[in-house]
């Protein structure tokens, strides 16, 4: 374990870490705001919005991340000029949260969808008997059913996108794979702990969160 | 649109009003579609000397014919799916082995394997392969090559997602079934293999489809450790003609037809299963919520 007693490469472990926590934290939200969005898109009266939706879900969905995120920093960056900013470093974090964001926002659209799609049709009939207008209708009786079954298909999401925050790699965002590989190269000797270490990092940050979400889910849930 | 819980039967000044947005949004979509159009038009992305190598043989900048199917993406796709269909075999063997051990009945057998499961699933692909191509040599006394990472990494975390959904396909066949098979005096193993897992094992079929593409999707993280499958072996492309953008396009594109046929067939086998009630309600909740998470997981990690 001696190879952690260097601070420098404590420092890297930490780092890196931290690097995915924040690729995770900004996606995350982006993807939220994006997938809302999206949804909204998907379960609307106006056709071409619906099209929109099921484009943006079918294209994202099937694509693997490492191309979308390869093509986030070779097509938008290198070859048609697309920059967040002069630092390298940051430009490649926000290359990647633009990739990670578009991926797991045609996840978060389906969950939503779904969500909406789990309340019973007489629920609305009912609403609308009552005189609710469509406004009330989807603040006091879909929505709030609906977000409920959307728990805990949304953690999985955030716990996928955490381990997807590790492919931000490919293009030099110095992540969580990334640093192992560092350590590994320079300390092989060391390979099974350093990877025992990463692994458990990684199965300490994401076995409560998904424990969290499941049982928030289960309190949360609608008896029917 | 038929019966939605968000609206009503459109009347005829709803009718109206959808056919004003959709022409409203049309304009819009278009508008945003030139954009992008002109953004990489601006960067001259849409010349037919980066698009002329996707249909035909074409004479690289060396002197050598170069086509990019038969040499980029035929035998890259080959090495993607050779990848993906040896992973997924593992994988569900894994899958089984995992989901049996934790039924169990000794305490010692069901913990360890809840303990894998819960590790392989928690654990970024992409870790286990810079574990076992970069580590591997130290770990094993030999170099593990780009393939076997990329298929053993693949298999625990597939398998370990499979294991899980096999459980959950198992403990939702109803109880009488097993309850009726141990009173016609049928034993553990036999209760399992002659009831339980047939019953089960139909309703996961879309399930274990839906996690191909999952697999096939994660064969791309060899790109990171030089297993020529598709996505490095296109990137050749680039690299001989220049053509990054076209590139990425036709290669999503791939990814996207078989991938979109994958899930086709899934939900077509869902829909059969469906139809015929080989799916109880319990499996059929359990398939959802298994698929729910694979969804997320699409992302497989990786995705």
């Amino acid at each position: 374990m001696d190879v952690f007693s260097d601070p420098a490469n404590l420092q890297l472990y930490i780092d890196s870490f931290l690097m995915i926590l924040k690729l995770t934290g900004a996606s995350s939200l982006l993807a939220l705001v994006l997938g809302l969005l999206l949804a909204a898109c998907r379960v609307s009266p106006v056709p071409v919005l619906r099209a929109v939706g099921a484009g943006w879900v079918h294209l994202f969905r099937n694509t693997p991340l490492t191309l979308i995120i390869l093509f986030c920093f070779f097509g938008l960056y290198s070859a048609v000029g697309v920059e967040f900013s002069d630092d390298i470093h940051v430009n490649n974090y926000w290359l990647a949260v633009t990739g990670l964001s578009a991926y797991t926002a045609a996840f978060v659209c389906e969950a939503i969808r779904s969500g909406i799609n789990t309340v019973p049709l007489g629920q609305a009939e009912a609403a609308r008997a009552l005189g609710l207008t469509f406004a009330q209708n989807l603040r006091l009786i879909i929505l709030p059913q609906a977000m409920r079954s959307v728990v805990a298909p949304l953690g999985s999401i955030v716990i996928a996108l955490t381990k997807n925050a590790t492919i931000a790699g490919v293009i030099g965002v110095a992540e969580a794979s990334n640093a192992m590989k560092t350590l590994i190269e320079a300390r092989g000797d060391q390979t099974i702990a350093i990877f025992a270490v990463f692994a458990l990092t990684f199965v300490a940050l994401l076995v409560p969160v998904g424990y969290g979400f499941s049982a928030l889910a289960n309190r949360l849930a609608v008896r029917r | 649109m038929s019966a939605s819980v968000l609206y009503d039967h459109p009347g005829p000044r709803a009718r109206l009003r959808n056919r004003v947005l959709s022409v409203v949004f049309a304009v819009l979509l278009l508008a945003g579609l030139y954009g992008i159009y002109r953004a990489f038009d601006g960067t001259e992305q849409w010349t037919w000397q980066k698009w002329e190598p996707f249909f035909g043989t074409v004479i690289a900048q060396n002197g050598q014919p170069v086509n990019f199917w038969t040499d980029y993406a035929l035998p890259g796709l080959l090495a993607t799916v050779e990848a993906a269909a040896l992973a997924m075999l593992f994988a569900l063997a894994f899958g089984l082995v995992f989901s049996a051990a934790r039924l169990s009945d000794h305490r010692w057998v069901r913990v360890p394997a809840g303990v894998v499961v819960e590790f392989f699933r928690a654990v970024p692909v992409l870790l286990m392969i810079f574990f076992l191509s970069y580590g591997g040599f130290w770990v094993f006394g030999t170099f593990v090559e780009p393939f076997w990472s990329v298929v053993i990494g693949l298999t625990f975390y597939n398998g370990s997602v499979l294991a899980e959904a096999f459980r959950a396909g198992i403990l939702a066949v109803p109880k009488g079934q097993s309850e009726a098979a141990y009173s016609l005096g049928l034993v553990k193993s036999q209760v399992m293999r002659m009831i339980l897992v047939p019953q089960a094992a139909r309703s996961m079929l879309p399930v274990i489809v839906s996690q191909l593409v999952v697999v096939l999707k994660d064969t791309a993280l060899g790109y990171i450790v030089a297993y020529p499958e598709l996505m490095l072996e296109g990137s050749k492309s680039y690299a001989v003609f220049g053509n990054v953008v076209p590139t990425f396009f036709v290669l999503a594109l791939i990814y996207i037809v078989i991938n979109a046929t994958l899930t086709l067939i899934a939900h077509l086998l869902k829909r059969r299963a469906d139809r015929r009630g080989v799916t109880n309600p319990g499996t059929r909740a359990a398939a959802a919520n298994t698929a729910a998470a694979g969804l997320g997981d699409g992302g497989g990690v990786a995705a």
